[in-house]
């Protein structure tokens, strides 16, 4: 039924409480979805159809029985795979957790299953987060459903892609460096990074634990506010969340008013390296917010020009510690112990066979700028500059409510185009990486085709920490207004997907 | 500041128990080299008088109470070992004694 | 193979020694210090575990409010300043008994800092004080536990291996840190063990922990370097490691200034190493040399916020510390009627908790310390055991004092009830019946002994009769040979001079 897979996730809510449908149809329609064109999208790792139904069927019982249920009770979702899924295989695109399965669930999978959210399976991802284009998972990269030739964006291509790809009504990402905005807005579909703390990132294998957040994306503004308000909120299991109401972004994503609203423009953010087409859309939604009674004010942050810089050091900092743990001691892969070798030679074997390039230049950066003599110079200085950047971000602020640019300098690159450069891959988080380094929130929607290409292009919403709903807020008012130029969805121009 | 040789790579590697084969320790120190050097502008920063950041949210004090919560049980724990011996995961011979 | 030492006397003679002492203390919480687990002592292996004490991929660390407590407790015990802004850092480095491959610990923002410890010993001159100076405490958690097994697989190499158990993965633990140790001179392994004594004291009044060195909830690490004279500059440190027993600090102190000196006059350097002490044989002997193990590229943890104890919070457990060692130590100088030699002599033998306890009970101080430092001292330093250890509780020695009270038994026959007592052989009344040690209480029996005596020796009773009363201790000496000290002296005496028709 392409019917069931192309509807919104609040529609099928509405849809399965008139009774017009059930979630194991819908869970079903998915499934079949993902049997007849994840062979060429490859969005998903794992499929779990039986759990899936069975939280279908649960729903479908307690709905019948009239017990309350969550607001997205019945809606299946792609879940990426670096959340800790118990009895379901966990590899983050890795190598060395090839066969791992946590014996437990992450404080988000809990909540999913509460609420009611059937799981369908696990998505592709860059090896442990880290990469913008899903190429460096070791088991293959995944395809844009825009162009199979091209990159779904990463780290978390597969999340986006398979929304795109209408494989799922809702998926979960994690964003540290751009990991969800920037395949939101390469596969025109809509992600939000929450305000650092909002989420709890208990169950989320760490990449860099100061820049880590779990995310909703979905396909439109409300879909994503309604995960949201799904999985935010404070857990004593994650020492680093907000103990605070999460902020009213339903409500907020609801009213899509951005009248008197004062909207600020980043300099430093655009010009060289950012694609025509990409910087053509962006112009025009700001001249669509300007016409719908927002104030545009152009803000300087002069420090952002060095946040690649200080994110660069901060990350493979962190995760040259979080990924010592993978040793073949406890879980996943262990290599060359054949009897003959010591502890620490089959350690190193196994994370040499285990870990693949990306990663082990990143733990070799890291373990370099944490090392004695260069602590103060590296890690040391680029502390600093966040607080920079922090105070930057403040003083903007001051001036507007919400800051606004591209999300990404292009559009969706060809597979295997940016491989062999990994500073050229970087560069396209260039934007995005600001907001995770000061801990803000930050959401993409699609705004329109790059010309050059006909490749979606993504606007990028900032907001000051615990402003989610402001996001939503301006988010819906532009998709509403382009929804209403368009005459249909974005994705409703991506191309069929063959074996549909 | 910045100048990664390969014998540093070879250097971190081992403290980063990575055995990266010799034939690639150039490509890496290659690499490495030209992102440091990227990198290497944050010196530029005008951060004298600047605070690090180590967190972004300003929280103090967040605790636990000392109450016992369940642990994960035996079988759990010992499941997604690659070997077992007595309960007890079994490593090869520790050659660094503390 | 052992290293060649000199004289002790010698050795000093010619260097001055800096000693640094870093004590590590498990904390008797209930659960671990990141995470719910309990920390219930003897589980089956890996049942107290859980994704974070484990190191499981995603899993975070909460904080232990005791922890902290505890720590901010002892750091104002030890006079120490109190942070009021603190962070946990990451201490990187493999090892298999490390489930993260990282320690959450302290670094350059430890809770507790520059405090000090008075500890007193006994010099030639007379007793001495002497102010240890304490750099840090803070928090950290201990490892998993790794059993090595030999291989016995008829390979060449022998394919060891080794098994890791995780419950005590986790565990808080305090770090206690000195600053260099100068001063003492000859008396620097007196210092050290009534430092680690005085400590351990602390920490026992303060319900922290139950410091129990042999069970290493309190383990200690020495360090030394020799100097020619204070005025030079410090030598090349060794780390000594496995100090087990306040008689060991002692030892090992000793025993590596000998080492260090000897290899200094002949002309070597001092390696900078971790020794491993050896409590049966005396002597240290060199670890592994650790390569990279010194660069722990330490950052603040991310994963936790920072600790900042509110001035207010910090004064509220001030507040419930218990009385100041020092203090205690005079009210109960003065209470007992001791003198210092006395204090101190009881404070090195680590029974004052004991004696306390005794005199709490009944008992008279001069009775329990009579044999707390005298005879239980005796045999707990003749096996290498602390006197705790021995299981002679205040209730034994109050019922062997009420026997010699009322003439059941004397100081030789108790002795040997102790030790029964001691070998399990039930209580000091099963003791005396199963050994047959009652003192004799039938005069017959006594006469007897005495009419024999005196038969063997006639002259005596001349001597005695004729005003030599000191005569009438070969009489008694004779009758107690022949008892097997189970006369009562004094009765003996008396018997005899009635015999005699002698008054004293």
């Amino acid at each position: 039924m392409t019917e069931l897979i192309r509807m919104n996730a609040s529609d099928l809510v509405d849809a399965m409480n008139s009774g017009d449908v059930s979630s194991v149809e819908i869970t079903q329609a998915y499934l079949d979805r993902i049997a007849a064109v994840d062979g060429d999208v490859h969005a998903f790792l794992h499929v779990d159809a039986a759990g899936a139904l069975g939280a279908a069927a649960d729903v479908d019982a307690k709905r019948s029985a009239g017990e309350a249920q969550s607001v997205l009770a019945g809606v299946p979702l792609g879940l990426k795979d670096i959340l800790a899924t118990r009895g379901l295989p966990t590899t983050c695109g890795s190598k060395i957790l090839e066969n791992w399965i946590p014996p437990y669930d992450a404080t988000v999978v809990s909540k999913l299953r509460q609420a009611g959210i059937p799981i369908l399976g696990k998505t592709n991802m860059d090896e442990f987060a880290m990469g913008s284009s899903t190429e460096h998972s070791a088991y293959g990269p995944t395809h844009n459903p825009w162009d199979l030739e091209r990159i779904p964006g990463g780290s978390g291509g597969g999340s986006s892609a398979c929304l795109a790809a209408f494989e799922a009504p809702l998926a979960i990402g994690t964003d540290t460096g751009g990991s969800i905005r920037q395949p939101a807005a390469v596969t025109g579909t809509v992600g939000v990074k929450p305000t650092y703390g909002g989420v709890s990132r208990y169950g989320a294998v760490a990449l860099a634990s100061s820049l880590d957040q779990i995310g909703p994306c979905a396909r439109t503004v409300l879909d994503t506010a309604l995960l949201h308000s799904v999985i935010a909120g404070y857990d004593p299991m994650d020492s680093t969340s907000i103990n605070s109401p999460v902020p009213a972004v339903v409500e907020a994503a609801r009213r899509g008013d951005v009248q008197g609203m004062k909207i600020g423009i980043v300099r430093e953010i655009g010009g060289e390296g950012f694609q025509a087409g990409v910087q053509a859309r962006f112009d025009e939604s700001v001249a669509l917010l300007e016409g719908l009674g927002a104030e545009i004010v152009e803000v300087s942050c002069p420090s952002f020009p060095l946040a690649l810089a200080a994110y660069y050091l901060i990350l493979p900092s962190e995760c040259s510690s979080n990924l010592a743990k993978f040793d073949g001691i406890r879980f996943g892969l262990r290599v060359g112990d054949d009897g003959s070798k010591s502890v620490e030679q089959v350690m190193s074997e196994t994370r040499a066979a285990g870990f693949g390039d990306e990663v082990i230049r990143r733990i070799i950066l890291g373990t370099y700028a944490l090392s004695a003599g260069y602590y103060d110079a590296y890690y040391g200085q680029a502390q600093k500059v966040r607080t920079l950047i922090a105070q930057d971000f403040n003083r903007a602020f001051e001036q507007v409510d919400v800051l606004i640019s591209p999300t990404a300098p292009t559009t969706a690159f060809k597979i295997g185009e940016k491989l062999d450069d990994p500073l050229a891959m970087y560069l396209n988080d260039v934007a995005t990486i600001p907001v995770n380094l000061a801990g803000l929130p930050g959401m993409s929607l699609p705004i329109g085709l790059a010309h050059e290409d006909n490749l979606p292009v993504g606007l990028q919403i900032m907001a000051p920490a615990m402003a989610d709903d402001r996001l939503y807020n301006v988010g819906a008012a532009i998709e509403r207004e382009l929804l209403a130029q368009w005459g249909a969805p974005l994705l409703s121009k991506a191309p069929e997907l063959a074996g549909a | 500041m910045s100048g990664i040789s390969r014998d540093d790579v070879a250097h971190l590697a081992g403290l980063a128990r990575i055995d990266i084969p010799e034939e690639q320790l150039d490509h890496y120190a290659k690499q490495l080299d030209a992102i440091l050097d990227a990198v290497a502008q944050i010196s530029q920063a005008d951060t004298a008088d600047v605070p690090a950041m180590s967190h972004p949210i300003p929280m103090t004090n967040v605790f636990r109470e000392d109450i016992p919560s369940p642990s994960l049980g035996q079988a759990d724990a010992l499941a997604g070992a690659p070997a077992v011996e007595d309960a007890r995961f079994r490593v090869p011979r520790i050659l660094d004694q503390e | 193979m052992t290293e060649p030492t000199m004289k002790y006397s010698e050795a000093i003679e010619k260097f001055d020694p800096v000693m640094g002492l870093e004590v590590h203390v498990e904390l008797g919480t209930k659960t671990k210090m990141f995470c719910g687990c309990s920390t219930e002592f003897g589980a089956e292996p890996n049942t107290q575990v859980c994704p974070v004490c484990l190191g499981l991929p995603g899993a975070l660390p909460a904080v232990n409010h005791i922890g902290v407590e505890s720590a901010i407790r002892i750091g104002l015990a030890l006079n120490c300043e109190i942070a009021s802004w603190c962070r946990f850092a990451r201490k990187n480095y493999f090892y298999p008994d490390m489930p993260k491959n990282f320690q959450t610990s302290q670094y350059d923002e430890p809770i507790a800092f520059n405090g000090y410890l008075d500890v007193d010993i006994e010099t030639e001159e007379g007793p001495k004080t002497f102010r240890v100076e304490i750099e840090r405490a803070h928090m950290e958690e201990d490892t998993g536990k790794n059993t090595h097994l030999g291989g016995a697989t008829g390979r060449i190499h022998g394919a060891d291996y080794s098994l890791v158990d995780y419950n005590r993965a986790g565990i808080p633990l305090i770090e206690i840190v000195t600053k260099p140790i100068v001063g003492t001179g000859k008396y620097a392994p007196e210092v050290a063990k009534a430092y680690v004594s005085a400590l351990r004291e602390i920490l026992r009044s303060l319900d922290v922990s139950d410091v129990k060195m042999e069970q290493g909830s309190m383990r200690c690490d020495v360090n030394l370097s020799l100097r020619l004279a204070p005025e030079s500059p410090l030598g090349t440190r060794s780390e000594t490691k496995n100090v087990n027993s306040l008689r060991s600090v002692e030892r090992a102190v000793r025993y590596e200034v000998t080492r260090h000196a000897a290899r200094l006059t002949a002309g070597q350097t001092v390696v900078q190493e971790t020794r491993h002490w050896h409590e049966d044989t005396g002597v240290t002997t060199a670890g592994r040399p650790k390569s990279d193990a010194d660069d722990y590229r330490y950052f603040p943890e991310p994963d936790l916020m920072p600790i900042a104890p509110s001035r207010e919070w910090v004064e509220e457990l001030r507040a419930t510390l218990p009385e100041n060692p020092a203090v205690r130590r005079t009210r109960l100088m003065t209470a007992w009627n001791l003198s210092e030699l006395e204090m101190t002599n009881l404070m090195n033998a680590g029974v004052l908790e004991l004696v306390e306890a005794a005199v709490n009970a009944g008992m008279s101080p001069d009775a329990a310390r009579k044999w707390y430092t005298g005879e239980l001292a005796r045999v707990a330093n003749e096996r290498g055991v602390e006197v705790e250890e021995l299981g002679v509780g205040h209730d034994v020695l109050a019922r062997i004092e009420a026997l010699i009270a009322s003439g059941g038994l004397n100081d030789k026959l108790a002795r040997q009830v102790l030790e029964g007592v001691m070998a399990g052989e039930g209580s000091v009344d099963e003791v005396i019946a199963g050994r047959g040690l009652a003192v004799v209480s039938d005069d017959g029996p006594l006469l007897e002994a005495i009419d024999a005596a005196l038969a063997a020796d006639p002259e005596v009773a001349e001597k005695i009769a004729s005003g030599k009363l000191q005569a009438a201790g070969a009489v008694v000496g004779a009758v107690m040979k022949a008892t097997r000290g189970q006369a009562d002296a004094a009765r003996v005496r008396e018997l005899l001079f009635e015999k005699l028709g002698v008054s004293e």
